[in-house]
């Protein structure tokens, strides 16, 4: 494998490897996990965003801080809310996007996702957007691209979904205010879960007052709770005193082995409805990364609910995305 | 060393720039103005001079930071206030107000994104101060003070309250 254009390597990578996400001068310029980002590169983001979403309000949705450049999102792995909320993120930036769709299975080897690398670097791309089944590929991708080129991570296997992490902090922060009183939990399918696992990095960053994951034996891995978790496998416990109620899909394509007797049976213990809602804080609020499984982790009357904040998860997204994207993107190359 | 100009005090310039604008107003140069202050020094002239004139609707302000062309030397930093319009600019009479026009391009940005808001009627610039050193065709309709200053030196603005400007050196690496 010959590899011409590696990144100059950074001392600092054999100890720390997520290093690799910020430049020289130690500013942000790829966007692999939320570890290592701490809370003021967190806070910096959220501040950021919360400035991009007055852009929403005006007539023209745009500025032109990207003008000229191209923000390629690279999606190996299906997705629609991701990828169009980067899409138009990108497009309120005022950047040129390209989307490009590859199936998983031609590129599962390192050497053909290389090629395709080259073969889009020559497009003269500036970000890469990633999304890939397999743990560590945009971190791989942020090794090997031209050194003016950013990647963002939109979700790696069951590694990482730092935007995704993000955008939910950016909503509780927007509704809740300090995370520091906060008790937030994280309710189902934690072991697939790449959105649970930058959401835990990300809340702890945040000081968050009490963080809780709650779901069968089968579905929390086994050494969660040294991420600074409180484990539940009971739902009425679990949610008690609660202020954030976050949702997981439960990843029915992944549940193979006996994880899961049934789906009626993981929604009867586990799946948010009114009553069990109940038992939270009144003022608790309901939220899910989507694509949700009504009827499987969340009942319809929830998920439209006077407490369920989801669609105002997908409109932060758009305001987050603009923030990692103008941030990595100021960074010196 | 060169000896820097005297400025004269900010609240003897408000007056003056006050004064003309008022005579605009009077003179129907501008009608039912709207006022818009550049972050942060622009805001601050802005609002001593929004409350003289007495302007019914709130003063807006403009934070030009994802305008600004020197974005890739610069990068982006961290925002306290974002742009805020209190009406619709569309075939309004915008005053708008920066502490210091030197280079142009605050004000090219500026305009950039008060077009992104709507299609103003016009742009009256108000400056307190301005001093050499325009790089792009852009002039001031009301100017406080016109100051000659050696390319090492900047204006510098402090406030909001006291509200007062000062002649510095400039930093090597600024």
């Amino acid at each position: 494998m010959a590899v011409n254009f590696v990144r100059p390597s950074i001392p600092k990578l054999a100890t720390d490897p997520w290093a690799i996400q910020f430049d020289a001068q130690g500013h942000l310029k790829h966007l692999l996990t939320i570890e290592g980002l701490g809370p003021t590169w967190i806070t910096r983001i959220l501040d950021t965003a919360e400035n991009f979403m007055s852009v929403t309000d005006r007539e023209i949705k745009k500025v032109p801080l990207l003008r000229g450049r191209t923000v390629v999102n690279l999606f190996f792995e299906s997705s629609t809310r991701t990828r169009t909320t980067f899409e138009l993120a990108a497009k309120r930036l005022s950047a040129d996007v390209l989307n490009i769709n590859l199936s998983t299975s031609a590129t599962t080897k390192g050497e053909s996702l290389l090629d395709t690398l080259r073969n889009i670097e020559a497009m003269q791309a500036d970000m890469f957007v990633v999304r890939h089944d397999q743990s560590g590929a945009a971190h791989f991708i942020a090794r090997h691209v031209a050194p003016h080129v950013s990647v963002l991570n939109a979700g790696d296997g069951w590694h990482a979904h730092p935007t995704q992490a993000l955008l939910d902090a950016f909503t509780i922060r927007r509704i809740k205010g300090d995370f520091a009183p906060l008790r937030i939990a994280i309710v189902g399918d934690v072991k697939h879960s790449r959105v649970a696992r930058s959401q835990i990095h990300a809340f702890n960053s945040l000081n968050v007052g009490e963080l809780r994951v709650i779901g069968p034996r089968t579905l929390i891995p086994n050494d969660i709770e040294p991420m600074g978790v409180r484990v539940f496998h009971d739902m009425r416990q679990g949610l008690k005193d609660v202020d954030v109620i976050i949702m997981l899909r439960l990843q029915r394509e992944r549940m193979e082995g006996g994880l899961l007797p049934t789906e009626q049976e993981f929604y009867r213990l586990y799946g948010l409805t009114e009553e069990k809602l109940r038992w939270a804080k009144p003022d608790a609020i309901v939220m899910h990364p989507g694509p949700a499984n009504r009827g499987v982790e969340i009942e319809s009357r929830v998920a439209d609910g006077p407490q369920s904040v989801i669609l105002e998860q997908v409109s932060n997204g758009i305001g987050v995305r603009m923030a990692v994207m103008a941030l990595c993107m100021s960074a010196e190359s | 060393m060169t000896s820097n100009p005297e400025i004269k005090s900010v609240d003897l310039l408000i007056d003056s720039c006050f004064s003309e604008l008022k005579q605009a107003v009077d003179q129907g140069k501008l009608s039912n103005p709207l006022m818009v202050g550049i972050h942060s020094g622009g805001v601050w002239v802005a609002e001593a001079l929004h409350q003289r004139m007495k302007l019914a609707e709130p003063l807006g302000k403009l934070n030009i930071t994802f305008y600004r062309d020197d974005f890739d030397t610069l990068g982006l930093h961290p925002q306290v206030s974002p742009s805020y319009l209190p009406a619709d600019i569309d075939g309004r009479d915008i005053i708008l107000v920066d502490d210091v026009l030197y280079t142009g391009r605050t004000i090219r940005a500026a305009m950039n994104e008060l077009f992104d808001y709507g299609r103003p009627a016009r742009i009256w610039l108000v400056v307190l101060f301005e001093r050499d050193g325009r790089e792009l065709p852009i002039a001031a309709d009301t100017v406080g003070q016109r100051v000659h200053l050696a390319a090492d030196r900047q204006i510098h603005v402090d406030g909001p309250d006291p509200l007062s400007a000062r002649i510095v050196t400039r930093e090597e690496n600024a």
